[in-house]
């Protein structure tokens, strides 16, 4: 095989990580809340000024940045909710989601305000890594690990732990909850501060790669939400998944036209799935 | 009745504008079975609603032991004593027995002695040590109102409320059902049991209350009632 | 409700005779329009089928529009109904499938953002003949004025009333039809409609098409009266969202709501760009939002639907 082409695979398999975190976050909590959050890459932009301030101007070292990070954006979350979603729990779906909507300028603006509009970067690059004849960029190969290391940490938290098994209950039936001494109002607030961890995890691995600026959320915001409705929307494993292959779709993409055409053949893509499989690829 | 353990008095609650229940009271002693009976919408459901904290009464009181029901939220009462397995079971299908069983012992005392209830239930049903890892989706209706009684066992309950379980069942499957409440009766629990199944619930409980539209319009001893001309036209179709 | 609006739209008419300062028609031509594309979102918003990629349709026919006149020499007048027919094709494209395939709710308004956003970015792709994300500008013709579609301030006017009317025209046609019985239907539950014997994709897709081409013309003729085009205020998440909360602002089950909303968002953003300036870059998204937030929490119905429940 091409070499290039092979190395676009490798890197859309590396990229399918990085989205998969934001995607697994937003499944997590449109499963138990019902609420798709539109601000969700505004989290990840958040965390991502975050993980810069303390590292670049507080001379925080890198790693106790990230941990810092992590519970910030997992209380942003938990904010997000209690403040804009919970009052709204009632009202027609198309409300809480568009609030959220609303949330995006807030953010952006936050944003602006105290950091301007200039593109920040943390200036941290890895050597790339040589596999026989392709490179991998060491950024992104360590983000990728780390990515999956905190699916893999969600999954054993969803697995084992009583209130993992009772969010994945509550998806299902959220009326009978409280038979079984589960408070629905609790379990909410927890999802949506992992939702908010998972933003914050998501965050620390894209600073690495990109600048931060208050529009970037709108650079990726998009594709996760495909990602999440292609997977089917509340379902982990189908999300997980359908990030790798946006993933490869978009670096492939990027090989044969460019970056910009290969966004718009992934949403295509997704369109075109939407009308083969209406409830997501992985819909049982 | 002195020393009831679930004591019912004027309850009127509903939906809405919908009245469903008007002035209906009711006890409970410890260690009683106690049946719920009535045609269809005659508000049985509604009762165990109330009962378990998922709705809130509009008058009367409702208290079990020294607790005041509808002062409580619903997810509190299970900690208290009060487990309610609901009409058409509402398992998890997608999670296994065993997480099903787990998600009852959600409550603080219930995750300490999991392993002590999960051995429990899978002694009083064998059948679902055997399926522990199966989806409860995936199980016979029989099996899966096992895993819903069990499930609601876990929080070392002191009294279960057991909502139509015959439902949707076939007659063979009903009466292993019974069989199911009667052993857990032989554990010593007290029992709240509503049913269409007029007959076969009657000879599992000590007493029993009628509910028509609303009203409690009989009462008494099990044998009382399946002897009761009227009870017997009503429900027992005479024989 | 109708009165009100024939009686707004005579006063509107004979407002630029006064000799207003330009910066009230500035913004008086900006709101009818963006105003048009709300009402033209709440036509199918307030029967459930929330889309957010009405950029989109925005995007293609501004783009169509000023294409055909910077390369092929087309007028606006002829581009303009071509871009317009041009998003309303897209639209068909999109919704017949998701009206067949049963693509609802949530899945419904993220396939339609998905739209939006393949708009943008195509806009921004193509940037041999867009201009890309740096926007372009429709080529200036002081000579053939009439025959390029630019016009002063007084001559938008009354092409950015005209179009209004159009869209209100529409609204209370459709309220006064079938359609609004059969489609408020299919909102409260599409299986019961369609056993009823409405014809729900049939239905939902002329609603559809009416909306995206409404709004596709406000957003087309808005390009054309600031002879600029750029990719982030014509099409994506951005434009989409705007659209959406000014109908909701305004309460989007009412003929005026998206006008009235327009207005009070149009007023907001003016407003907090006069009080701000350049001084705190952000304080204006920050309040925006805000108060689009609190709006949603406290006037779900919009401001029309809140004076309406007190009267």
């Amino acid at each position: 095989m091409d070499p290039f082409l092979l190395e676009a695979i490798v890197n859309g398999i590396l990229l399918g990580g990085v989205f998969a975190l934001p995607v697994l976050g937003l499944n997590l909590v449109f499963g138990v809340v019902d609420v798709v959050w539109l601000c969700y890459a505004e989290l990840v932009m958040v965390g991502m000024y975050c993980v810069w301030f303390l590292y670049t101007q507080a001379g925080f070292p890198l790693a106790l940045a990230f941990l810092v990070c992590l519970p910030v954006v997992g209380l942003l979350g938990l904010l997000l909710h209690q403040v804009v979603v919970r009052p709204l729990l009632n009202s027609p779906p198309i409300t809480q989601v568009l609030a959220t909507g609303g949330v995006i300028f807030v953010l952006q603006g936050s944003a602006m305000l105290a950091f301007g509009t200039d593109f920040r970067s943390l200036g941290v690059e890895m050597p790339p890594i040589e596999v026989e004849d392709i490179f991998i960029s060491g950024t992104k190969l360590v983000a990728f690990v780390a990515a999956l290391l905190g699916a893999g940490a969600l999954w054993t938290f969803l697995k084992f732990t009583y209130v993992g098994t009772a969010i994945r209950a509550i998806a299902r039936d959220r009326e009978v909850m409280p038979l079984m001494g589960v408070d629905p109002k609790r379990i909410y607030m927890v999802a949506s501060a992992i939702g908010g961890g998972l933003a914050g995890l998501a965050a620390c691995l894209l600073v690495v790669q990109l600048d931060v600026h208050p529009y970037i959320g709108l650079s990726f915001g998009p594709i996760t939400f495909m990602i999440c409705v292609m997977g089917g929307l509340g379902n982990m494993l189908g999300g997980f998944l359908a990030a790798f292959l946006m993933g490869v779709i978009v670096s492939t993409g990027g090989f044969w036209w460019n970056t910009e055409m290969s966004y718009v053949v992934a949403f295509a893509c997704f369109i075109v799935v939407m009308f083969a499989r209406p409830r997501g690829l992985f819909a049982r | 009745m002195e020393g009831a353990v679930l004591r019912l008095e004027g309850i009127r609650a509903g939906y809405g504008d919908f009245q469903a229940l008007f002035d209906v009271g009711l006890t409970v002693s410890p260690g009683e079975a106690v049946g719920v009976v009535g045609p269809n919408g005659a508000g049985k459901t509604t009762l165990l609603r109330v009962i378990s904290g998922m709705l809130r009464p509009k008058a009367g009181m409702a208290r079990f032991g020294e607790t005041d029901i509808a002062a409580t939220p619903a997810h509190v009462l299970p900690a208290v004593g009060i487990a309610h397995v609901p009409e058409n079971r509402r398992l998890f299908p997608h999670l296994t027995v065993e997480e099903n069983l787990k998600v009852g012992a959600y409550i603080p005392a219930a995750r300490k002695r999991f392993a002590e209830r999960c051995a429990y239930v899978y002694d009083m049903f064998p059948r679902l040590r055997e399926r522990r890892h199966q989806l409860a989706g995936t199980m016979s209706g029989g099996e899966q109102q096992m895993c819903a009684i069990g499930r609601a066992l876990m929080c070392s309950p002191r009294i279960l409320l057991l909502d139509e379980p015959s439902a949707g069942l076939a007659p063979l499957v009903v009466a292993q059902v019974f069989e199911l409440v009667q052993r857990i009766r032989g554990e010593g629990l007290t029992v709240l049991i509503v049913e269409q199944n007029v007959a076969q619930v009657l000879r599992v409980v000590d007493r029993a209350y009628v509910l028509d539209a609303g009203h409690v319009v009989a009462e008494g001893s099990s044998a009382a009632l399946a002897a009761d001309p009227a009870i017997r036209s009503a429900f027992l179709g005479g024989h | 409700m109708i009165r009100v609006a024939v009686v707004v739209f005579a006063i509107l008419a004979v407002l630029p005779l006064l000799g207003l300062p330009d910066y009230f028609m500035h913004l008086g031509i900006a709101t009818m329009l963006i105003a048009l594309s709300c009402t033209g979102w709440a036509l199918m918003g307030r029967f459930g089928l929330v889309s957010f990629g009405h950029g989109a349709f925005i995007g293609i026919a501004a783009y169509t529009m000023a294409l055909l006149w910077n390369d092929v020499g087309l007028s606006p007048w002829i581009g303009l109904p071509a871009g317009v027919s041009l998003a309303v094709a897209a639209a068909a494209l999109l919704a017949y499938p998701c009206f067949r395939l049963r693509v609802v709710g949530h899945y419904f308004a993220l396939v339609t953002l998905a739209a939006g956003e393949i708009v943008r970015i195509l806009i921004v792709a193509l940037r041999d003949y867009t201009g890309g994300s740096l926007g372009m500008t429709p080529r200036l013709a002081p000579d053939h004025a009439v025959a390029a579609m630019q016009f002063g301030k007084q001559g938008f006017w009354w092409i950015a009333l005209i179009a209004w009317g159009i869209g209100i025209f529409a609204w209370w046609r459709i309220d006064r039809s079938m359609s609004a019985r059969a489609l408020s239907a299919i909102g409260e539950d599409e299986d019961a409609a369609a056993a009823i014997g409405i014809r729900v994709t049939r239905e939902k897709m002329a609603i559809t098409l009416l909306s995206a081409g409404l709004a596709a013309l406000g957003g087309a003729l808005g390009a054309q009266y600031r002879l600029y085009l750029n990719p982030e205020t014509l099409a994506g998440i951005g434009v989409s969202l705007q659209i959406v909360f000014g109908a909701l602002a305004g309460g989007m089950y009412s003929m005026l709501g998206p006008t009235v909303g327009a207005a009070f968002t149009t007023a907001l953003e003016e407003v907090l760009r006069v009080a701000f300036g350049t001084a705190f870059i952000g304080a204006a998204p920050l309040i925006y939002g805000i108060l689009l937030v609190l709006f949603i929490q406290f006037l779900p119905r919009g401001i029309v639907g809140w004076f309406d429940r007190r009267r």
